[in-house]
């Protein structure tokens, strides 16, 4: 199961940084939201893999390790007032700038 | 702390003279030499102790990770310099009080001149070599606003600033100097270092050390070449020069020296670096001063070679030298100061400075010529003066050096040349402004004498120059030999000032003084002469380097940044490619030992799914919509991975963020292209391709490599004390709440000001000028369906409920302040949905802001609520509470902390969402929303 989860991390990892280079302002916002997906999972690995024990008091012998739960519990809803922070970013700079591209100038335009 | 004192009084002082910006220049004057007149009191108070050789050390710890304490050290060395430092400052107060009368910057100059003082107090006065270099760095700092003090003129700007690069760029030096020299030693304290001479003579670094220490002192001390400074910040008005050039600025250098003098002194390497520089330095700035025309001009050289001869005597090593280099800093400093003055007024009264204009002022300002022959004798070295013993000192020194053997018929020849040269500038300055025929077409006519009262600080200087000259012994006995004792800690013969005539010395000194005469004789012709040579202009050349280095760092730093993000993303990640995979490749075994755990085929198919779907983003990215919506698909399935291993308040978090996170990203879609380009070339493609693969195959194989491992958590603290510490069964919003409460109080702020940005981006966002799409697109007809909305009234009660009750169980079962917030906000998100805007807007309760608002302030309220009763900030007490017809149910006050999270997250998500969808109404609600 380790392997796996490693596995899928790298994928995540790849997906998100592939897109993180892209060009376009939105597709950037694709990759930073992967990107983030792995590194919470990842996060959240650091208090190795458990099953069936949730970190309850009572509930399992051995509950999983509730501290990276928390860290990545906050970490996910920030993430989320990031994510809306960075689209509004990018609505304004496309509006502003009348186009999408990350450094805001349309390669295609004439820019004479 | 009285020590402490003599640097703060100053310090604090300079306020003073800014504000009583207004008055009249008697009390300007009078508010800025009371602190310094303080300071100087404080120093005289000590001199009893200093003279027999105490060593007062005071300190405080400051930052001792680093050796760096605020620690001060009073002895020979530093009473000597701050004596003058203070004892010449007043003096240029009371000069400044006249030179600057009208003058509306005077409340500038007094101000900057205390701030001065206390930076050259700091440096002579600091025993931690670190807390020096804090005042060696100030004074350049401080010298720049001086130099630079008439800032409308540009000969004022480019001399401040030619001062600042080299004085600053040799305090760099200094400072890595500085830290070698103390990672040799182990401390930066001077009474450690001082008594580790023999140790750091025998470093391996030693020369190292000295080479970037001397550079340090060299620039700062105008030595050759660095002494290009030092001319050009003549464009500074005549106080700065006075202040600066005779008894403070250009003399830390040479303190620098007398005060590290044992621990790098008495080396061969020493000798020749010192003694060199100190001769070249004497005859150049000897050389120059001599065809000068301009007043200012001449003194400025003849102080770089005043300091050249000062560090030559640094250097040699004689019995005598560092007495003799310490007498004629104090003889220069008194001599130089009423020059700079005298010639202050001059150019005051004459309205130039050239000296082939300025003749036969005698006539009309007698006083001022008879007070300024004394420093001018001094200067010159003749019999009485105070100038004549330290050159007398100077020959006779020169003549005891045995190695090198060309030093040994070198240095004599040598010192007496400069000796001969420095008589000439002496006369020519006095002779040739008091007389040398008639004024020529004076700018000022007819030049009028300053009041008698304007010549006091001159005449006091003069006096105190003729007192060293007359009664030496004095000054040598309460100064320099306290000063050298300190410096060398240990004792030395003592001086007779009157047996110093031997017979070579004594002819020396006559071939100087009428050579210099014979020189200023012929000058006309020798003028001519030195017209005719090639004129080299130094700040040419300075200001070439500084041109073409700054288009080479500009042409280097546009080259890395273009100001493409591509590109600064590929460094970023390339960075982190090689730092990360250096040290993964040295990992011996990636499996750490722990077996793993076994597979189900569930969890692969799952697993398989996950990817599917962000790879499916990955490739399908330029059509945004399916791509956003595979986003989504990844989402849940991360969810169920926290689903499945033990998660459950974060498999519940992450599928409302989901949610609205995707909606978000829907309505942003809404207003941009529903394409993107194709427009990276396949071998960019490939490039970042390899790029992620390289990044994704590290993250796989450095988290398989940790998850084979043992795990070494702390957690066991928190599973021990959640239940009797915090009263509640779920760990992990325990820890939220409770353990680590500040965290969480942070991480909502973040989240509230996250929101309030949005809402402040949104409020003057016009999307009417969006960007054109090619494609056009098809919007639903029915912006409502009735399905839809009637369904969602539906759920919201529903939702409120399971909303509430999540809330309510959140410490002892998954669930909590930040879920339940979710759940409310997906709840009350869909009803803006179904209903539209203005629909959802009018039926809301409150406004999201002063909810966000709300929800830190209860939080932060109940982790003050522990204060009252004598517990640290956040806190918590709880307690089993049993209710009637609900039943047990705890109550803590962590709960109210959760209140206050839920409510952050309710209006920070709501007011988000609100103003996106704000753009998407054409009509709008009218008002902003929030």
């Amino acid at each position: 199961m380790e392997l796996l989860y490693a596995i899928t991390l790298g994928i995540l990892t790849t997906c998100g940084v592939y897109l993180l280079l892209r060009a376009r302002t939105f597709t950037v916002i694709l990759g930073l939201t992967l990107l983030s997906h792995a590194v919470n999972l990842y996060l959240f690995a650091s208090g190795r893999l458990a099953t069936g024990a949730p970190a309850i008091i009572g509930l399992t012998e051995h509950p999983a390790d509730p501290l990276p739960q928390a860290l990545v519990l906050t970490a996910i809803v920030i993430g989320f007032a990031m994510t809306a922070f960075v689209v509004v970013l990018a609505l304004k700079a496309a509006v502003e700038l009348r186009n999408d591209h990350v450094d805001g100038e349309d390669p295609d335009e004439d820019r004479s | 702390m009285a020590l402490a004192l003599i640097i703060l009084i100053p310090l604090i002082g300079a306020s003073l003279p800014a504000l009583c910006r207004g008055s009249a220049p008697r009390h300007l004057a009078l508010m800025t030499a009371l602190p310094a007149a303080t300071s100087l009191a404080l120093l005289l108070a000590w001199l009893p102790q200093v003279m027999n050789g105490e060593v007062i050390v005071r300190q405080l710890t400051w930052l001792p990770s680093l050796g760096l304490n605020v620690a001060l050290r009073l002895d020979g060395v530093g009473l000597l310099f701050a004596l003058l430092i203070t004892g010449i400052g007043c003096l240029i107060i009371l000069y400044a009080r006249y030179y600057f009368e009208g003058s509306a910057s005077a409340a500038r100059f007094h101000s900057l001149v205390l701030m001065f003082m206390a930076a050259m107090l700091g440096i002579v006065l600091a025993e931690n070599l670190l807390f020096m270099l804090v005042f060696w760095e100030l004074t350049s700092l401080v010298s720049f606003l001086l130099i630079g003090f008439n800032a409308d003129s540009q000969a004022a700007r480019r001399g401040a600033r030619m001062s600042l690069v080299i004085t600053s760029g040799g305090g760099l030096v200094l400072l890595a100097g500085i830290v070698l020299l103390g990672q040799v030693v182990g401390s930066y304290q001077l009474s450690e270092v001082l008594q580790a001479g023999d140790r750091l003579r025998a470093h391996e670094h030693y020369g190292l050390i000295l080479n970037l220490i001397l550079l340090g002192a060299f620039t700062k001390s105008a030595q050759f070449p660095f002494h290009l400074w030092l001319p050009h910040a003549m464009a500074a008005p005549t106080p700065v020069s006075a202040y600066l050039h005779s008894a403070t600025m250009v003399k830390a250098g040479l303190f620098l020296l007398v005060r590290l003098h044992p621990a790098l002194a008495e080396s061969e390497l020493w000798f020749h670096l010192v003694t060199v520089t100190g001769m070249l330095t004497l005859m150049v700035g000897a050389f120059v001063a001599m065809f000068m025309h301009d007043m200012k001009g001449l003194l400025a050289y003849s102080t770089v070679s005043h300091l050249g001869l000062i560090m030559l005597l640094l250097g040699l090593g004689t019995p005598l030298s560092l007495a003799a280099a310490l007498f004629h800093l104090v003889c220069h400093a008194l001599f130089k100061a009423p020059l700079f003055m005298m010639a202050g007024y001059v150019d005051h009264a004459t309205g130039t400075r050239d000296m082939r204009r300025i003749n036969g002022m005698w006539r009309f300002m007698p006083t001022l010529m008879a007070l300024s022959a004394i420093p001018a004798a001094a200067m010159a070295g003749l019999p009485l003066m105070s100038g004549y013993l330290s050159k007398k000192l100077l020959f006779s020194e020169s003549l005891l050096v045995t190695t090198p053997g060309w030093a040994v018929a070198v240095i004599p020849v040598w010192v007496t040349l400069a000796g001969l040269f420095s008589m000439a500038y002496s006369i020519r300055i006095f002779h040739n402004v008091y007389f040398n025929g008639r004024p020529v077409d004076l700018p000022t006519w007819p030049p009028r004498e300053p009041r008698l009262a304007a010549l006091t600080p001159i005449a006091l200087l003069a006096l105190a120059s003729l007192y060293v000259g007359l009664a030496p012994a004095g000054i040598y006995r309460e100064l320099v030999h306290p000063a050298v004792m300190a410096s060398r800690q240990a004792a030395m013969p003592a001086v007779d000032f009157n047996a110093l005539g031997g017979a070579l010395p004594m002819a020396m000194s006559l071939t100087a003084m009428t050579g210099g005469a014979l020189f200023y004789l012929i000058r006309d012709p020798l003028f001519r002469l030195h017209a005719r040579l090639p004129e080299v202009d130094a700040k040419e050349i300075f200001d070439w380097i500084m041109r073409w280095s700054i288009a080479l760092s500009q042409r280097r730093v546009y080259q890395l940044e273009n100001g493409s993000l591509q590109r600064y993303l590929t460094f970023i990640m390339i960075t982190v490619i090689v730092l990360v995979g250096w040290d993964l490749l040295a990992v011996p075994t990636w499996h750490g030992g722990v077996p793993m755990t076994p597979l189900d085929p569930l969890t692969a198919v799952a697993a398989a799914l996950l990817c599917l779907a962000a790879t499916g983003v990955a490739v399908f990215h330029h059509h945004r919509l399916p791509a956003l919506l595979l986003l989504g698909v990844t989402g849940l399935f991360v969810t169920v991975a926290f689903a499945r291993f033990s998660a459950p308040d974060l498999a519940l978090t992450q599928l409302m963020v989901e949610v609205m996170a995707v909606v978000i990203m829907m309505l942003a879609l809404s207003f941009l292209p529903q394409q993107s380009p194709k427009e990276s070339s396949p071998l960019r493609m490939t490039r970042d391709l390899a790029i992620a693969g390289l990044m994704g195959g590290g993250v796989t194989a450095f988290s398989f490599a940790i998850l084979t491992r043992p795990p070494d958590s702390i957690s066991a603290f928190f599973l021990a004390n959640s239940l009797p510490g915090g009263g509640g069964t779920n760990v992990v919003n325990v820890i939220l709440v409770d353990f680590r409460g500040f965290d969480t109080l942070g991480e909502i702020t973040v989240l509230g000001i996250a929101a309030v940005a949005v809402f402040a981006f949104t409020r003057d966002l016009h999307l009417k000028e969006r960007v054109v799409d090619t494609n056009p697109r098809h919007w639903v007809a029915e912006p409502h369906p009735i399905m839809l909305s009637t369904v969602a009234r539906l759920v919201l009660p529903i939702a409120l409920l399971v909303s509430a009750h999540i809330f309510l169980r959140g410490h002892n079962l998954p669930g909590g302040g930040f879920i339940a917030g979710l759940i409310t906000a997906v709840a009350l998100t869909l009803q803006y949905m179904s209903g539209g805007l203005v629909w959802a807007q009018e039926r809301m309760l409150t406004a999201f802001r002063p909810l966000i608002g709300a929800g830190i302030l209860i939080a932060t309220l109940t982790g003050l609520g522990s204060w009252p009763f004598g517990y640290p900030f956040l806190t918590s007490a709880h307690d089993h509470v049993h209710w009637p017809l609900v039943g047990e149910l705890e109550l803590a006050t962590a709960m109210l902390f959760d209140l206050g999270v839920y409510a952050t997250v309710v209006g920070a998500t709501l007011l988000i969402l609100a103003n996106l969808g704000k753009l998407m109404t054409v009509a709008g609600p009218g008002k902003e929303i929030g």
